[in-house]
């Protein structure tokens, strides 16, 4: 690895900008995403930033119970975070569907089958201490180029660096 | 050394991209840290904006489908470049480019131009969200550019010249305070920051119209904003304040003087809620219409 990619690898994991997707939460997991960006936790001293757009995320952060109808946009959004992306699924809701599990309404199955997962933060909802450090676990995986994304680029690649 | 190379020089090293660069992150991070302690909070470390451009350099770009792909990518090369080479002709001491004579001009013009590439930008995505923010920055732009050519043209009336040089070695006089006052006025929207964020709302229209750029093009718009942002306040500093005979001395003014608009409109912004661009519009044609019919007439009566 030369020097301008070790420059970039630890840009990664200093700059992580987040993109969050509600897909079906009773809100619980993103009002709790709020404090990080209040003086009480304050994410920006380690470089997140809030982004609206996917297209410039490199973390996306998916909260509540899969939907029926919520399938295809995560699988959207999820394609269009440029590589290297990590997802980091917050509370119980995208693994088992939590309380919602059985309704007729959401998918019975878990997150991990759609998209592949990085980074777990369990709770009903998390804390944002949590969270905060599940964004940063993700971050430190994108230096490390260790992120399921891009292991599988990898894969597929056979050989190269992970982009 | 002939002119070409001299010119070369003060694109690519100083005032140019390769000191211009790391000064725009420095002073973007100033604003960063400013808001952030104005909001009770700790702020990023001082190399964030150098760890956002290295980490977008090493993303992939997503073209969206239907979008030409050359315009798309000439973009942010265009406005880095023009934004660059209006830093050039700024005379800053050691600065190894000669000045023209109708430089100010160009520089009104090359000024204009990253404008231009936002408002592009905007429209070529295909985003409905770039294109609300490409015609809110062209809206705001027509505002905005009333006292801030006014500023600009009052100065040069009353050098009598329409050449840098000029307009930094004239005699103090009532002009220079009140052209500054102009200037300042529109400043803050031609940041793009807080009472005049129109065109980058980002709790309205998602992102400005840099919407749909990710990876390096991203990069290369964030590095020529950081570039504007050391342009508009060095020509502040170099045009309204008094030079004095030592080179040094007044690098270090210049500085400082960036330094403290830079904390006057973070300051502003801090304080303020956005506008809407109606009000905005009629702001800048009523008080920066009065401020600049104000300095214009300044130049007249003497």
């Amino acid at each position: 690895m030369n020097l301008i990619e070790r420059v970039v690898a630890i840009s990664r994991r200093r700059s992580p900008w987040i993109c969050r997707l509600n897909a079906g939460s009773c809100n619980g997991c993103d009002i709790e995403i709020t404090p990080l960006l209040s003086p009480r936790y304050d994410a920006e001293q380690l470089g997140i930033e809030l982004h609206g757009t996917p297209k410039h995320a490199d973390i996306v952060l998916i909260s509540g119970t899969l939907t029926l109808r919520s399938r295809q946009a995560i699988l959207d959004i999820y394609d269009q975070v440029p590589s290297p992306k990590a997802v980091v699924a917050l509370g119980s809701c995208p693994l088992s569907g939590n309380v919602f599990a059985g309704s007729p309404l959401v998918l019975g199955q878990s997150l991990d089958s759609l998209v592949p997962v990085d980074v777990w933060v369990p709770g009903c909802p998390p804390r944002p201490q949590a969270i905060l450090d599940g964004i940063a676990r993700a971050a430190s995986l994108l230096e490390e180029g260790a992120t399921r994304s891009q292991m599988e680029s990898l894969l597929e690649g056979g050989q190269g660096r992970p982009s | 050394m002939n002119a070409v190379w001299s010119y070369l020089l003060a694109f690519a090293v100083w005032p140019g991209l390769l000191l211009a660069a790391p000064l725009g992150w420095l002073e973007l991070w100033f604003m960063r840290k400013l808001v952030a302690r104005l909001q009770g909070r700790r702020g990023p470390p001082v190399f964030q904006p150098f760890f956002d451009f290295m980490k977008l350099l090493g993303k992939r770009t997503v073209i969206p489908r239907g979008v030409n792909r050359g315009i798309f990518l000439a973009l942010p090369l265009v406005s880095l470049g023009a934004v660059t080479a209006a830093l050039a002709i700024v005379p800053l001491p050691g600065n190894p480019a000669p000045s023209l004579p109708g430089d100010v001009v160009l520089l009104l013009y090359l000024m204009e131009v990253p404008v231009l590439c936002e408002v592009l930008a905007g429209y070529v995505s295909r985003s409905i969200y770039g294109q609300v923010a490409a015609m809110r920055e062209a809206l705001l732009s027509l505002a905005y550019n009333l006292p801030f050519l006014a500023a600009i043209i009052a100065m040069a009336q009353e050098a009598g010249s329409f050449q840098m040089s000029a307009l930094q070695a004239a005699p103090y006089s009532l002009v220079h305070p009140l052209a500054a006052l102009t200037f300042l006025l529109a400043l803050p929207a031609r940041m793009k920051l807080n009472p005049f964020s129109i065109a980058n709302a980002e709790h309205e229209i998602v992102a400005d119209s840099h919407i749909e750029y990710s990876g390096p093009p991203l990069a290369l718009f964030k590095l020529s904003h950081a570039v504007e942002v050391v342009l508009l306040t060095e020509l502040f500093a170099v045009v309204f304040l008094p030079a004095t005979p030592w080179p040094l001395l007044n690098l270090l003014v210049y500085l400082v003087a960036g330094i403290a608009v830079l904390g006057g409109v973070t300051l502003l912004a801090t304080t303020t809620a956005r506008l809407r661009l109606a009000q905005a519009f009629r702001f800048y044609w009523v008080w920066g219409g009065v401020a600049s019919a104000v300095t214009m007439a300044a130049t007249l009566v003497r």
